[in-house]
């Protein structure tokens, strides 16, 4: 049995147009020891999925079914109380910003010490013995005079770092990174990654990161899970996602990565997909990604009716009528299968 | 932080010298003088000499200096219109009573507002909350004077729980305390109200849940300490107009407090008791404000950096 397993979960908010379906019937494991990645653009469901599978959703959102099993219990049953009891301690969660994801007027010692405090049942000293500790295998210098400092004298990169020894404090078997490195600068970036898989192996640890840059994934994940529009379109695992993209919105990720590397790439322009994603309040019952998809044509079946997850490959599931390994030539569009 | 004490005592200074320039160019432009009164005229020889007694004859730059230099060994000088009786004993007889009364109402609107604001925040758009902000609002919007007559007609005359006026008693306080608190109290309410709801969707909130805190942790320590930041600024200047006393609830319930003077003073260009009561006033907001200054300090620590 995996570690969490996510089955058909629908999270809709309520607006005055009507229900927003932010997530619409996404299914997903984690295994134990092992990193999920979840790629999307902005609005696609993905932060959402993080925050219902924590029981962090605003309130005017819902899970409206299915149902999210960590170590066999289904999360979304559980009370209030209940949650809090595993949050923090066996699941824990970083999230994108962490300029403001800090408590300005608390120290670090005190936010750090008080989820030990809560969950662990340490005493004061013993805490800050630990946070000091933590604080340390982040590599934050001088770990021990900067326990009393406040948030604001710690740059953003060093913030991160604070919130990932935060939430590594318990042991959590999971930890959900939520776009950690997007709001850091490109310098500081690789080594929030690195730290993380550091610390993911030596905790032993399963992660699920959340981002829109294929380059964050295709370093620390093991499987990849691809969300367009509350669904998931593409999923398998990492070297399998890179070297046999199926869908042509995984291509066109893809695409839009930036390859150093690649001399005719770094003198071309980056590939941008052109249109935006469907309305989740009114979405159509056709495939989301038909109106920008190259592939598609008006007679396609695509159109009318919204392809099924299958799984082309043993292990690799894809959500489209014209999958890469199924079109003649490219791009020119395929016949309707 | 003690160079930043020193360096807002110093401050102090020069405001209150410019509070006193104001208000002394502003009594001597409304024109009148403190010894005509419109029924009898006063014999010029009798006018020019209580001129010469006060010393309003001298030119204005003579006049202020010497008030000054009055001011700094603390002596207000005589009442111009309340034979022999000094500025300073009517501020020594009267002052205490309005700042009780105001410390007392502001008080009660800490202890009251405060509490409801919170309550209200945390069951947003639920019934609590509307019957609470209600309440904030109507308590905002109704002048105090009609509260106080309200209150009156209520609870002494029909009720009879408490004496209609006066300042004598303990049971005699209740009234004037809760009409001048009301105001402040649902002011304290709504702002409480609307900093705590921003603060609940703060990032640093959400982390805390994520966390796995029990709420009441995430609402005292992430929440409050945060949310209270608005209301301790309002509160300084607040504390200064309340403790200086209410002329409108003074006069309706017979306190014999300072703020009755001070508007009768000002009519009847009682120059120097005018001047005692406003630098009396200034000072009080101008000490109120650097409490709240070096609260603020302790409660959010970033200001406490900006400062050194």
């Amino acid at each position: 049995m995996a570690l969490l397993e996510v089955d058909d979960l629908r999270t809709y908010f309520t607006s005055r147009r009507g229900d927003v379906k932010a997530v619409d019937g996404i299914s997903l494991a984690v295994e134990r020891g092992k990193t999920l990645g979840i790629v999307g653009e902005s609005g696609c469901g993905k932060s959402v999925t993080a925050l219902s599978i924590m029981g962090l959703l605003a309130p005017n959102a819902r899970v409206v079914s299915g149902s999210v099993r960590f170590e066999g219990r289904d999360l979304t049953e559980l009370s209030d109380r209940e949650l809090e009891d595993i949050r923090g301690r066996q699941i824990a969660m970083i999230f994108q910003d962490p300029m403001t994801s800090l408590n300005p007027t608390l120290t670090i010692g005190l936010q750090l010490t008080e989820t030990m405090r809560r969950h662990l049942d340490m005493s004061r000293d013993e805490a800050r013995k630990r946070a000091i500790e933590l604080l340390e295998e982040v590599h934050i210098p001088n770990a021990r005079a900067r326990l009393d400092d406040y948030p604001h004298r710690y740059s953003g990169g060093m913030r991160q770092r604070v919130m990932i020894a935060m939430a590594l404090s318990c042991s959590p078997k999971l930890l959900i990174a939520d776009e950690p490195t997007t709001a850091l600068d490109v310098t500081v970036q690789a080594g929030i990654l690195d730290l993380l898989e550091e610390l993911r192996d030596e905790h032993e640890m399963s992660m699920i990161i959340i981002t829109h840059d294929m380059g964050v994934v295709a370093e620390s994940a093991d499987d990849i899970a691809v969300m367009y529009a509350g669904q998931i379109v593409e999923q398998t695992n990492a070297e399998e996602l890179f070297d046999h993209p199926e869908h042509p919105y995984t291509e066109a990720l893809l695409g839009a990565l930036p390859q150093v590397e690649d001399e005719n790439v770094r003198q071309g322009r980056l590939t941008a997909i052109p249109g935006r994603p469907p309305d989740l309040v009114d979405l159509p019952d056709a495939c989301r990604f038909a109106p920008r998809c190259p592939y598609a044509s008006r007679n396609d079946s695509c159109t009318a009716k919204m392809p099924e997850l299958r799984e082309l490959r043993p292990g690799h599931l894809v959500r489209t009528a014209h999958p890469a390994s199924e079109r003649q030539g490219a791009p020119v569009p395929a016949a309707a299968p | 932080m003690l160079k930043f004490v020193v360096r807002r005592v110093l401050w102090t200074i020069p405001i209150i010298l410019l509070v006193i320039f104001m208000t002394f160019w502003m009594m001597r432009e409304i024109k009148g003088s403190p010894f005509r009164k419109s029924e009898r005229a006063v014999p010029a020889a009798v006018l020019a000499n209580l001129n010469r007694k006060f010393g309003l004859d001298k030119p204005w730059y003579v006049q202020y200096g010497k008030y000054v230099k009055d001011v700094a060994t603390l002596d207000l000088g005589p009442s111009l219109v309340l034979r022999n009786q000094d500025v300073n004993d009517i501020v020594k007889e009267h002052f205490p009573v309005s700042a009780q009364l105001g410390g007392l109402a502001m008080l009660l609107a800490i202890l009251v507002g405060i509490p409801i604001g919170i309550i209200s925040a945390l069951r947003a758009n639920k019934l609590t909350d509307y019957i609470a902000m209600l309440f904030a609002n109507l308590g905002f919007a109704i002048p105090s004077f009609l509260v106080a007559t309200l209150l009156i007609y209520e609870f002494a005359a029909q009720l009879r729980w408490f004496p209609t006026n006066g300042w004598d008693t303990a049971s005699s306080k209740v009234l004037p305390v809760i009409a001048l608190s009301l105001g402040p109290m649902t002011y304290f309410a709504r702002i409480v109200r609307g900093q705590m709801l921003e603060t609940l969707q703060q990032d640093y909130v959400r982390t805390a849940k994520a966390k796995g805190l029990r709420w009441k942790r995430v609402v005292v320590v992430h929440v409050l300490r945060n949310s209270l930041i608005p209301a301790v600024t309002a509160a300084g200047p607040l504390l200064g107009f309340l403790v200086t006393g209410s002329f409108i609830i003074e006069n309706i319930f017979a306190i014999p407090g300072i703020g009755r003077y001070y508007v009768i003073s000002v009519s009847g260009r009682d120059y120097s008791t005018v001047m005692g009561i406003t630098v009396l006033l200034a000072i009080l907001v101008i000490v109120a404000n650097m409490i709240v200054d070096i609260l603020y300090g302790f409660l959010d620590p970033r200001t406490r950096d900006a400062r050194t």
